[in-house]
């Protein structure tokens, strides 16, 4: 192994977007020494691209709102598979961390009163989400760098942190290498937060950058930590489907929370005929109540368009394996008939301008094709719901990157709130664990032994292209992990995995070790496949449909399974997978619930085209 | 499906040369798509940085037939079929490979700002700002952090002499969002001059042109700035106002000569 650059901190923060940057001001508030380390330029994080806004019952639109309201959303929203606490705590957190952000230069979109003015999104009973246009992430991103700067925080800039360093059960620190010049780094650190979002690179369809290679997700498995949940992903109903170029890339939930709507090619709002009997309560169930409840939220039903996220994708799918589609494959969004062109300007302007550059669509004058896209992964590593600590001591997770919060389906706008929320208690209690924590060993052999993997692509002449192996995976997971699954094609897919792993092996590095991407794409890999893996096999033990998580051959949701978290951990080199249950929801908290629970079959769509009004 | 060929810049700090490139074209394809084809058949170490792919991040800039573009939001169906298509690295800042370069002199200028400082907050706890109040800052907070701007400045584009002394369109931008900020409190005027070096600006607008956000930085940043500056240093009510205050002239050194544009 060549020689290591080598660093010393008390807490080592990985990722940097919101939640990272969240957690690296806390923890230097309270006075551990700092490190934020991230793999792109600071302030270029996924989190930028946020933009429908951030969920918190300030109750400023809506005075009725309140954190208990938000919490009963968030709960049915993940169909009761959430972490009641972890729910309870961002409902009731929220707030305080959107008006800190305000304190910190954030500019969010005023009521007339001069309050932050909030949207409506999907299923959230009162508009919750404060904004700015459609550009939310990029306020609050550029916020929290600011800040983090201000602060004088130290951040390490386009370096990829690969493995986690361990001292026995606990964590020591981390090994990587700097993007730019290709040469290793390595921190000790008393306490690593992680903070490295998902792992959406895996599909083909994705509103993910290619930074979501599942890092994190991967480092702590292989550390000893515990994963739950990672059958749930999350497909959000409206991404672009024409042209290919774009295929994927995301249009906001803002756009049906201002007033859009969902329609086949024949003109019809479709989504009136898939509402579940779980929402058939909140939920208007003709077009005129849905139109009249963005003005009078007191007397109407909510629109069937906003939906949570899970339902609607799976009617879209729906609809077009029925036939009922448009001509990409995707269905019509419209809100140019329903908005004026000044407004939907004004409210939306970078889908205005995403659509007008690069779809020669102007949606002030005609409809958006859109079809559900990868978005977000409600799994991910356990952790306790007050410090999100992990199963490993010293190890820390927060934003996407850790479950439990959203369930089997996150609610729009809660995502935002969850990095804010969760990354200032993980920040809080890295610190903390930092100052009665030891300085711990570094394990030279282990670290040696890392090192060596990372440099091996360049000595091994392999005979693979790692950006191949990449796009098949990509076809792999879309195929046969996509929204609607079945036993034969998960287990399937769990060959071609095994497939692609053996292949990654033999990846071909060529070129030099400064800023070479198809190195880093041959080390992606790993992680790639790795937490695929997890998430296949997941998916292959929940026979049952809930949230994000669709089974053909189990359509049903079954209220025995949701008592139950999958949890995967690695022994002895293996995934192992287990069912344990879920906390219980205390009595007073239960109330707010409401007895029902999520039943029924799940739309999985059908090959063959079916008259309207059938399913 | 035709082909499209486009011609890349390779090489390091020590020098390289452009390379020509020939990939399938897809219907709406983008700069960036062909770059990516490129890696994926052709070049796997060519270094380039993205992330949203969606204009929103600010990664991708490059220089396309010499214009400080977004690769992600550049369609080749701009260019006439058979355009000679160059891809090239920002200018304005050193090369590190390919269309890869180092731009960690925005982030040590960013370093430089005084930060936000908020003033108390209403009697009820609350904070009130009135849209049309934050219209203006809220234009500037749009800002991606491309560095387009910076690259096509002329102050610092053909001068790396001027980029101790000056900041750049950037982070006038950032100076007026926070200046203009109705909740900032801190003290910035005599810096912007000072260390930032707005004096330098001789307003070709070059910066507003490229802006991808459509920010219109010249007219509502810049000028505005000058404007400040100009009131806090030589209009004599406002100097006599600041040392009634007690405030002290800090030393402020002669205006920089602009260079010749």
């Amino acid at each position: 192994m060549s020689e290591i650059e080598r660093h010393e901190y008390d807490v080592v923060v990985i990722g940097a977007g919101g939640a990272g940057l969240r957690a690296a001001i806390e923890a230097h508030a309270l006075g551990a020494k700092t490190a934020i380390v991230c793999k792109s330029l600071l302030g270029k994080a996924h989190t930028v691209m946020a933009e429908g806004g951030i969920a918190a019952a300030l109750g400023n639109v809506w005075p009725e709102d309140n954190w208990q309201v938000h919490f009963r959303d968030t709960m049915r929203g993940g169909k009761l598979l959430n972490n009641w606490r972890m729910a309870q705590l961002h409902a009731q957190e929220a707030p305080d961390r959107v008006l800190e952000l305000e304190e910190w230069g954030a500019l969010f979109d005023r009521t007339k009163d001069g309050l932050i003015l909030q949207r409506d999104f999907g299923g959230h009973r009162y508009a919750r989400l404060a904004h700015v246009g459609d550009r939310t992430g990029l306020e609050m991103i550029r916020t929290l760098q600011n800040t983090a700067v201000a602060k004088d925080i130290d951040v390490f800039m386009e370096c990829t942190l690969r493995h986690l360093l361990t001292d026995g059960e606990r964590v020591s620190g981390a090994i990587g290498y700097w993007r730019q010049s290709g040469k290793l780094i390595t921190f000790s650190a008393k306490a690593v937060v992680l903070a490295t979002g998902g792992v959406g690179k895996a599909w083909r369809v994705t509103s993910n950058s290619w930074e979501y290679t599942g890092d994190g997700i991967a480092m702590a498995i292989e550390a000893g930590a515990d994963l739950i949940d990672m059958e749930m992903t999350q497909f959000h109903p409206t991404g672009m489907v024409w042209p290919p170029s774009v295929r994927g890339l995301l249009v906001t939930e803002g756009v049906r929370g201002d007033g859009g709507t969902l329609r086949n090619k024949s003109g019809e709002r479709f989504m009136f005929r898939y509402i579940p009997e779980f929402f058939r309560a909140d939920t208007a169930d003709t077009e005129k109540e849905a139109d009249a409840w963005y003005e009078d939220k007191r007397n109407n039903r909510r629109t069937p368009d906003l939906l949570p996220r899970d339902e609607v994708a799976r009617a879209i799918n729906s609809e077009v394996k029925a036939g009922r589609g448009t001509e990409h494959g995707g269905v019509f969004l419209d809100i140019a008939t329903r908005r004026p062109a000044e407004y939907i300007r004004r409210r939306l302007p970078s889908m205005y301008h995403q659509f007008k550059e690069l779809a020669d669509v102007d949606i002030t004058k005609q409809q958006m094709e859109i079809g559900p896209t990868l978005h977000y992964i409600m799994g991910g590593i356990r952790v306790d719901p007050d410090t999100e600590a992990t199963t490993v001591p010293g190890l820390y997770a927060a934003g996407e990157v850790a479950a439990g919060m959203h369930g089997a389906n996150r609610l729009g706008g809660n995502s935002l709130s969850d990095l804010l929320v969760f990354g200032r208690r993980a920040g809080e209690a890295a610190a903390a664990y930092s100052k009665r924590a030891g300085a711990p060993k570094i394990d030279e052999a282990q670290l040696a032994a890392f090192g060596q993997g990372l440099e091996a692509p360049f000595q091994k002449g392999g005979d693979e292209n790692p950006y191949a192996i990449h796009s098949e995976l990509q076809d792999t997971m879309q195929e046969l992990v996509g929204i609607i699954r079945r036993r034969d094609e998960l287990e399937e897919a769990l060959v071609r995995l095994e497939r692609l792993r053996a292949r990654a092996a033999r990846a071909r590095v060529t070129g030099s070790r400064v800023y070479n991407p198809g190195w880093h794409l041959a080390l992606d890999l790993d992680n790639l496949i790795g937490v695929s893996e997890a998430v296949t096999r997941s998916a292959l033990v929940r026979e049952e449909s809930r949230g994000g998580h669709t089974r053909e051959d189990f359509p049903k949701t079954d209220a025995e399974w949701g008592t139950k978290n999958v949890v995967i951990r690695k022994r002895d080199g293996h995934l192992v997978l287990a069912t344990e249950p879920i906390a219980k929801v205390p009595a007073e908290l239960r109330a707010l619930l409401g007895d029902d629970k999520p039943t029924g079959e799940a739309a999985t769509g059908t090959k063959t085209p079916v008259a309207a009004g059938d399913d | 499906m035709t082909d499209v060929q486009v011609w890349v810049w390779r090489g390091d700090a020590s020098g390289g040369d452009f390379m020509p490139y020939k990939v399938a074209a897809d219907e709406g394809m983008v700069v960036l798509d062909v770059v990516h084809r490129i890696q994926a058949e052709n070049a796997p170490d060519l270094a380039v940085r993205w992330n949203c792919k969606a204009g929103k991040c600010g990664s991708c800039s490059a220089e396309i037939n010499g214009h400080p573009k977004l690769m992600c939001m550049t369609r080749m169906n701009e260019f006439p079929a058979g355009e000679h298509i160059t891809i090239s690295p920002v200018k304005t800042f050193p090369v590190v490979k390919d269309l890869v370069t180092d731009v960690s002199f925005n982030y040590e200028k960013a370093k430089t700002i005084p930060p936000f400082k908020p003033k108390p907050k209403d009697s009820d706890g609350k904070r009130r700002m009135y849209q049309e109040d934050i219209d203006r800052v809220q234009e500037f907070h749009k800002c991606i952090e491309c560095f387009l701007c910076q690259d096509v400045c002329h102050v610092i584009r053909d001068h790396d002499e001027n980029k101790q002394s000056f900041s750049g369109p950037r982070f006038f931008v950032r100076l007026a969002a926070l200046e203009m900020h109705p909740l900032d409190t801190n003290e910035r005027i005599d810096l912007i001059r000072a260390k930032h070096g707005l004096g330098f600006c001789n307003i070709t607008k070059c910066c507003t042109e490229v802006c991808p956000e459509d920010i219109h930085i010249t007219d509502n940043a810049i000028i505005p700035l000058k404007e400040r500056v100009v009131s806090a240093h030589y209009d004599p009510i406002a100097w006599a106002l600041r040392r009634m205050r007690g405030k002290k002239d800090e030393f402020v050194p002669p205006e920089p000569k602009p260079p010749s544009a």
